[in-house]
């Protein structure tokens, strides 16, 4: 029997970036919030230590910050006509674990995704004709550029983001993104200094008629006092971004930002290891009464909550609504249904040129060092003669030379033995390499439900994911692949080699922890779970915050617009659903 | 959904204002720091005697101080004399409470009736033997205790004997910063001093030590939000700022700033590093590599980190502090107005106690600050210690 607590306003599940941002602007309008966080609390100097951090075995291999498979495993197969099997080691993404979630482990590359992007399907019908999308689940997010772009700005200056405007409310920038989407203000900080490789790009992009700029990045130029008064270091280069804490206070994360403001406030509480079982209902499934969950003890509680806040990582929000009945469970068969829809992944491939006599100086880096091409990314080129819509940004991104993880050999070298250790010598200095960063448009056999035979530890049933990369984003991606194999020419390397994405994603090896959509945010309740202020249309007191909200991925990292997004939603609690609670949409 | 909003909206009566004059009482004697924010006690104090643990003074009336009387908290405050007669151990700063006026002690009193009573059994006298011997402390007050009023001193201004009064009285600053004679008593001068495994500054007025290089208003921003262009509050100074200073009023922390302005430089850290070249050479190349990235080659710090250059804590005549940071970890202040407070990770593991002493030597006499050198078996005592304090 669980033990019942007092009621609270609101009820956070989760505290990474989402539930940070969300509890921070909510315990401001005056509520009285609590946020439950399944992994341990972390904080700066004792768990990113400076005189350890840097440890690439521990955290980089044995992956120290991350969800553990034990703690939450998903099972996963590329069709439905496969069984799932549930993942023993997470690999193609890795979700983050304990307080700021996976804000630790992030690079910082801080992107806002395009005003196209917000009416995906009404943009390129208009465009291209609705032909075009034939077999492609693409729909409008429901919400508007001039809506958000307020929410995107809070974001950015919360973390003090340290880039170069391309487009200035209309007014095309020198230096910026011409492509970009326009933008009220500058970025509160300058780009980062860069390093040779990405200094190479750039010129050689540049001399090929492309438009390179500096990736925005939460890596800090410099010191900076963001507007809650928080002040973050200057990143120091170290390359130790990707899977590791940043020790210097120079990453923007929920650490960094926000908590030292949060956790000072008596109408704000955190309870680190406890993990939510499910969302109670009320017997007419219309309105959540509250959370169960087990602290770390393993005594079960029962938490009220006027709302309840799902700000877990994408894939678990959707879990834990399946788990809830919040919704209706997607069926890819009869396309009914909402709670699963429209998951997307990331679609890249990579470019890696080898020279003589350089000096890449690799280790020095950082999570989004580096410099971009937005020039065949979105719908910013001509899709009309093309078999496809979407595109890839082409970055050029220094993460760092770590000693494991960073061993470039020419295609052909053994994998092991005296060569392989002459040309990791050799090539180390000698190498660079820059990569697509695609996008990924739903499909009807795209799509995440419970696992009909694997649970977790608490016998839950698992996370199923049933995905493969559709034929559209296979074809932008060999287009974009084709781009860079020109692109590798013009840098007269001694030798270069380009990867093509094929079908058949596979959950082992590391590719991107940029998984979307789920519970998407829409305007017709019928094809999404949420309405534009990431509402459950069902269930109104419960909101879902993340990129379980995307419609599709862009060809961008999705942490920008999952910021914005909060912001967003706390704006509409703050300002209209506290004065009169209930369904902020007419379903 | 609004009662945190409602309960903001307090009206303000004569009892609240009562109240709130009692609650700055209580901010400006840091009752807090001692007894837990709370009051409920039970935070242990480390003594050259012994362990001390802080009593509940909340008004719970079994494990608290609940059945006692106003003129019982009187002679506790001013008298050192708890209920019954029973002597207090001066760790309770009523030398210093002594200086209260009876109004303010009644005021306190007042608000101390209000705070939430906690049932918190303290086992409060945890000394060796002699000194658990309670009687012994009348001798004590005998020799060092004399009690008087605060009297102003005419040739000053108000702020200066109001600063005076804050600092020898209820903000009880010699309790950490004066040198202590053999019997643990105050020798004023507010010099630096050990206590509880750090080294509280000097705060005189000595250029490289003190706090001569600090302007006024830099004083008043480092005790209102724990940092300042020269240093950053941790340790037992942050919880100070945390719990009291940053809560005192514009015009208490300028007549803080006013009187420790005006104090005589004391005796100074004893000079540079003689003779020190290796470890210069080695701790140069320590800072470069493990502490540069967040202090600057220039060692100015940043919006976030503390300078090293020119920062007094740096260039105390004893490095107790500094090795402790380095060895350890330490958390800044974090205050209102300077919420980050930034911590100092543990470098205990990375650096043995030579390269330690190398490190800090080099930053004692780096840039342009003067201290004198810092010796491996300093730290390996300091290291010592802290092994067995934890």
């Amino acid at each position: 029997m669980a033990r019942l607590l007092p009621k609270r306003d609101a009820v956070i599940i989760g505290l990474g970036w989402t539930g940070a941002i969300l509890a921070q602007q909510l315990t401001e309008a005056g509520l009285n919030v609590v946020a439950i966080e399944r992994g341990p609390w972390r904080d700066t100097a004792s768990d990113f230590n400076i005189a350890y951090i840097q440890d690439e075995l521990r955290y980089g291999i044995r992956k120290e910050l991350f969800l553990q498979p034990a703690v939450e495993a998903m099972t996963m197969r590329n069709n439905a006509a496969q069984t799932a099997l549930p993942m023993r080691d997470y690999g193609s993404f890795l979700p983050g674990h304990g307080v700021g979630g996976a804000g630790v482990h992030w690079n910082g590359a801080s992107w806002r995704f395009w005003d196209g992007d917000l009416q995906i399907r009404s943009q390129l019908t208009r465009r291209y004709g609705a032909k075009k999308l034939t077999g492609l689940q693409l729909q409008d997010w429901g919400v508007t550029w001039n809506e958000l772009e307020h929410s995107f700005d809070q974001f950015e200056y919360l973390c003090g983001i340290s880039g170069k405007a391309g487009n200035l409310k209309g007014q095309i920038q020198a230096g910026g993104n011409p492509f970009e989407s326009p933008r009220s203000r500058g970025y509160p900080t300058p780009p980062m200094k860069m390093s040779y490789a990405p200094s190479l790009f750039a010129r050689t992009v540049t001399e090929l008629g492309f438009h390179p700029f500096p990736t925005p990045s939460a890596n800090l130029s410099t010191a900076y006092v963001n507007p809650l008064g928080v002040a973050l270091g200057q990143c120091t280069y170290c390359g130790f971004c990707e899977r590791f804490g940043c020790g210097n206070y120079s990453k923007a994360s929920a650490q960094t930002t926000i908590l030292p403001v949060l956790m000072r406030k008596p109408n704000f509480e955190a309870r680190t290891e406890c993990e939510v079982l499910k969302i109670n209902l009320t017997p007419d499934g219309k309105h959540a009464r509250s959370v169960t969950y087990l602290d770390a003890q393993g005594v079960e509680y029962e938490q009220p909550g006027d709302m309840v806040l799902l700000c877990a990582y994408g894939l678990m929000n959707v879990r834990m609504m399946l788990l809830s009945r919040i919704g209706q469970p997607y069926d890819p068969v009869s396309g009914k249904g909402v709670v699963g829809r429209n998951y997307c992944y990331q679609t890249s491939a990579a470019a890696r040129l080898f020279f003589d006599g350089k000096n890449f100086n690799p280790f020095i880096g950082a999570g989004a060092l580096g410099q971009t091409m937005d020039d065949f990314n979105g719908d910013a080129f001509d899709h009309s003669h093309l078999d496809f819509v979407g595109g890839a940004q082409i970055n050029c991104i220094i993460t760092g030379g770590r000693p494991i993880g960073s061993r470039p050999t020419p295609p052909g070298t053994p994998r092991w033995g005296a060569k392989w250790k002459a040309e990791t010598a050799k090539n180390y200095q000698n190498s660079m390499g820059f990569a697509s960063q695609g996008s990924s448009y739903p499909v009807r056999e795209n799509y995440l439900d419970l696992d009909p035979t694997y649970t977790d530890r608490h016998g839950r049933p698992l996370l199923r994911m049933t995905f493969d990369f559709p034929d559209n984003d296979i074809a932008m991606s060999h287009y974009v692949s084709d781009r860079m194999e020109t692109i590798a020419k013009s840098f007269n390397a001694k030798s270069w080699a380009v990867s093509r994405l094929k079908k058949g994603w596979d959950a082992v090896p590391y590719q991107s922890t940029h998984n979307t959509g789920g519970a998407v945010m829409g305007a017709d309740p019928g094809t999404s779970a949420v309405n534009k202020y990431l509402q459950s249309w069902d269930v109104p007191n419960v909101f879902v915050i993340g990129a379980s909200a995307f419609g599709h991925n862009g060809g961008r990292n999705p942490t920008g617009t999952v910021g914005a997004l909060a912001y967003w939603a706390a704006e509409a609690i703050a300002t209209k659903y506290i004065k009169s609670p209930g369904a902020l949409v007419p379903a | 959904m609004r009662c945190f909003i409602l309960a903001a909206l307090l009206i303000a009566t004569p009892a609240f204002a009562a109240n709130e004059a009692g609650k700055y009482q209580s901010v400006l004697g840091d009752c807090e720091g001692c007894h837990g924010r709370n009051l409920a006690g039970g935070v242990a104090l480390a003594t050259p005697f012994g362990k001390l643990v802080t009593p509940n003074i909340t008004p719970d009336v079994a494990t608290g101080i609940g059945t006692w009387s106003q003129e019982d908290f009187r002679k506790a405050m001013k008298q050192g004399m708890g209920k019954g007669g029973k002597p207090l151990y001066p760790a309770m700063p009523y030398v210093n409470y002594a200086l209260m006026p009876d109004a303010d002690v009644a005021a306190l009193w007042t608000y101390i009736r209000t705070v939430k009573p906690v049932r918190n059994s303290v086992d409060v006298n945890q000394l060796k033997f002699p000194f658990n011997l309670r009687f012994l402390m009348r001798g004590w007050n005998l020799l060092f205790f004399k009690p008087a009023p605060f009297a102003n001193d005419a040739s000053k201004n108000a702020a200066w004997n109001r600063g005076e009064y804050l600092v020898e009285g209820p903000a009880h600053c010699g309790a950490c910063h004066s040198p202590r004679n053999f019997f643990g008593a105050d020798k004023g001068g507010l010099s630096g001093a050990s206590l509880q495994g750090w080294w509280a500054p000097d705060l005189t007025g000595d250029g490289r030590a003190g706090l001569g290089a600090w302007s006024n208003d830099e004083l008043v921003q480092y005790l209102q939000t724990g940092r300042n262009a020269h240093s950053l509050a941790s340790g037992p100074m942050a919880e100070a700022v945390e719990n009291s200073t940053s809560r005192m009023t514009d015009s208490d922390l300028n007549a803080i700033a006013v009187y420790l302005k005006d104090l005589p430089p004391g005796p100074g850290n004893g000079g540079g590093a003689t003779g020190a070249e290796a470890q210069m050479q080695a701790g140069a190349r320590i800072y470069q590599v493990s502490c540069a990235a967040c202090h600057g080659g220039d060692g100015k710090g940043s919006a976030i980190f503390p300078p090293l250059a020119g920062n007094p804590i740096v260039t105390q005549s004893s490095p107790e502090t500094l090795a402790r940071v380095v060895l350890a970890g330490a958390k800044g202040a974090a205050t209102v107005k300077s919420p980050t407070g930034p911590a100092m990770p543990s470098f205990a593991w990375r650096w043995n106690d030579e390269q330690v002493a190398a490190v800090l030597t080099y930053i004692r006499n780096n840039w342009r600050n003067v201290a004198p050198a810092v010796s491996a078996d300093t730290v390996t005592k300091i290291r010592t210690s802290l092994h067995s304090a934890s």
